[in-house]
């Protein structure tokens, strides 16, 4: 006869998240780029607050300062610690306008990031658990993976800029209009993968265990389908991200972005390409936080999908 | 396989319909006026004239069929006169821009080969670099080549072309002095020089274009490799004796080829939305910087008639692609 009463567990119970999070940490590169992550997103929301200089106030006195970093090799160089990452042609400071651009940018990101994963999701799911919508669902996938998205883009930013501008502010009308573009135009990667997973679920004994005692679907979905199609959606969250900071700062380079005083990275980049001989710095450094945060999301979507996919983690 | 083919391309007929209705609306829907550059001095029933010129005057499905007809029966009609002497298209209204006042298609025909030129030799030179770098860097799994191309990759997704482009510039033009930053499109090779001048400034947009094309293409082909490596059928290349070369080479490589093929072609209409911004920044005058400046001018027909080749060409390569994806891999039967 055994004795029951005594069985303490060797070790701890462990959530899969746990495990998730000890395989992930393996990876250097998921690691550096979530911290980089973090760390600017940190940086462009509290950053404003710690250095409280307005991006927009005009200086004419102080304007095209250098880097503080130029007076290293170039001693007679116009620097001021008052401006450590220079001014513009109209002495605005480059640091206040780098954080600036920053919230927009990113801000924009994780907007249309979420409503792309909702799009995305949502149909994915439908299309996956009522087989009557698969069909018509999945053709609507197919026919807008078929538009040209970046043509569309400008043509429909162009376009409705003016009564946005007129209804939401310039800056409010353009955030709307960028996120709900891009949202609108992005989704479909994310809908195929969700409806595969969503198939394959379908066919497992707890969903049939859950049929048969009568859960009704919205709740089969909300409690059964979605926990278990989390990681495909993680991964292309991080996908989607990057994609949409790229997208926004490449409608701002190409001049169809938000108005003119209002900095995002690209539109830094953009504005500097004229004078960039005399003021490579100018290109460089919002150049830089675009490609070091899409880097740094790519990095970290690498390393969730291998966390994420139990057949690697236990290796 | 023929009878897939057809059915196809019978299918692909709706939608373009579909992609040239959505296009039609959102142009049409758009809060903007053409004649909103007409000063106001200009008495209204002038601008109703006017308007009407322009084709404005009729309801929204006419023109749409107008649009369709011109494009669709129209231009190619004066393809043919074109190319065969023949009168089928006299007379004829063909779409018309509102910036020029001539045919669209024609300002399209003349910058189609700059575009062309630019991004099919960026698109061969990526494709060229990714292969052995995907190959080598599968052969040796998690090597010190395999690490930096993975970095290298990362790095090409990570940089937007409207960076990459500045940033070369800046390198190769104005600190090196290479290559000229402006890309001439008057420039006509007649001889060894003008040949070489030509060489030297297509050689910064192809690399800005290429980098995106070697990373994209790199990743697949390393993942396809990947996937065949470790595969039975190479154990047993091996085992009976065949080099080592000979089981890379042609057992593995031609497998692994078959997803890499179909996202060659599916890569294709992502890279013309890539040279719209190359166009712009080296101020390439191809369709791109043609749809931007028609976008700017608030040149409907033009913009409508750019952003369908776009979406023509998107569902041409998808078609290719399904297509290839049957012909190089037998185990897919399409009937």
């Amino acid at each position: 006869m055994t004795d029951l009463s005594n069985q303490t567990p060797l070790a701890p119970p462990r959530s899969q998240w746990l495990n998730v999070w000890d395989q992930l940490k393996k990876h250097k590169g998921a690691l550096l780029g979530g911290g980089f992550l973090v760390f600017i997103t940190l940086a462009v929301l509290f950053g404003p607050y710690i250095w409280s200089l307005d991006p927009q106030k005009i200086d004419y006195r102080a304007r095209d300062f250098r880097p503080i970093y130029h007076a290293l090799f170039d001693a007679d160089a116009k620097t001021a610690w008052g401006n450590p990452l220079g001014t513009d042609q109209l002495g605005r400071d480059g640091l206040a306008n780098l954080l600036a651009g920053g919230r927009t940018s990113m801000a924009v990101g994780w907007a249309a990031m979420l409503l792309t994963l909702f799009i995305g999701t949502m149909v994915g799911v439908v299309a996956g658990f009522f087989k009557r919508l698969d069909g018509p669902l999945m053709r609507l996938t197919d026919l807008f993976l078929s538009l040209p998205i970046l043509p569309l883009l400008l043509v429909a930013v162009t376009l409705f800029r003016q009564p946005l501008h007129s209804n939401f502010g310039p800056e409010g009308g353009m955030f709307i209009l960028i996120v709900a573009i891009i949202g609108i135009t992005s989704w479909m990667p994310t809908a195929r993968i969700v409806r595969g997973d969503v198939l394959a679920l379908k066919e497992r004994e707890f969903v049939l265990a859950a049929r048969s005692i009568g859960t009704r679907p919205g709740a089969m979905i909300w409690r059964h389908l979605l926990p278990n199609v989390i990681s495909p959606i993680m991964v292309s969250a991080t996908l989607g991200l990057a994609a949409a900071i790229i997208t926004e700062s490449a409608l701002s380079f190409l001049g169809v972005g938000f108005p003119s005083d209002f900095p995002t990275w690209g539109k830094m980049l953009a504005d500097a390409v004229q004078r960039m001989e005399e003021f490579p710095e100018r290109v460089m450094l919002p150049g830089i936080a675009i490609s070091l945060t899409v880097l740094s999301v790519n990095y970290l979507g690498d390393g969730l999908r291998d966390a994420l996919d139990p057949r690697i983690r236990g290796r | 396989m023929l009878t897939f083919t057809i059915r196809r391309l019978i299918l692909s007929v709706p939608t373009l319909l579909f992609i040239s209705l959505v296009i039609f609306l959102l142009l049409e829907l758009a809060p903007g006026d053409p004649m909103a550059q007409v000063p106001l001095t200009v008495p209204p029933e002038v601008k109703e004239k006017m308007r009407e010129a322009l084709g404005l005057g009729q309801p929204m499905h006419i023109r749409f069929w107008k649009w369709l007809v011109q494009f669709f029966w129209i231009e190619p009609q004066v393809m043919i006169d074109h190319f065969f002497g023949t009168t089928y298209a006299v007379g004829d209204l063909r779409v018309i821009s509102w910036q020029t006042r001539s045919p669209v298609m024609d300002t399209v025909v003349q910058r189609i080969p700059q575009t062309l030129w630019v991004v099919g030799t960026a698109y061969v030179v990526g494709i060229l670099i990714a292969l052995p770098i995907g190959i080598y860097s599968a052969y040796r799994q998690y090597s010190v080549f395999d690490q930096c191309g993975t970095f290298v990759t990362m790095i090409g997704f990570s940089i937007p072309p409207f960076f990459t482009g500045p940033l070369l510039i800046v390198v190769f033009s104005v600190q090196l002095g290479w290559f000229p930053f402006i890309y001439d499109t008057t420039h006509s090779v007649d001889d060894w020089d003008s040949f070489l001048y030509q060489l030297r400034q297509m050689i910064l947009p192809v690399m800005v274009l290429a980098l995106q094309t070697t990373a994209q293409i790199s990743r697949y082909m390393r993942a396809s490799m990947l996937d065949n490596l470790n595969q039975d059928y190479v154990r047993t290349a091996r085992a009976k004796g065949l080099s080592e070369s000979v089981v890379v080479m042609v057992h593995v490589l031609r497998n692994s080829m078959i997803p890499v093929v179909t996202v060659i072609a599916l890569g294709m209409p992502a890279i013309f939305g890539g040279a719209i911004i190359t166009e712009q920044v080296f101020s390439v005058n191809g369709i791109g910087s043609q749809l931007i400046t028609a976008l700017f001018a608030n040149d409907l027909p033009t913009v409508q008639t750019l952003t369908f080749i776009f979406a023509m060409l998107i569902v041409f390569f998808n078609l290719i692609a399904d297509i290839l994806y049957g012909l190089l891999d037998p185990r897919i039967r399409y009937d």
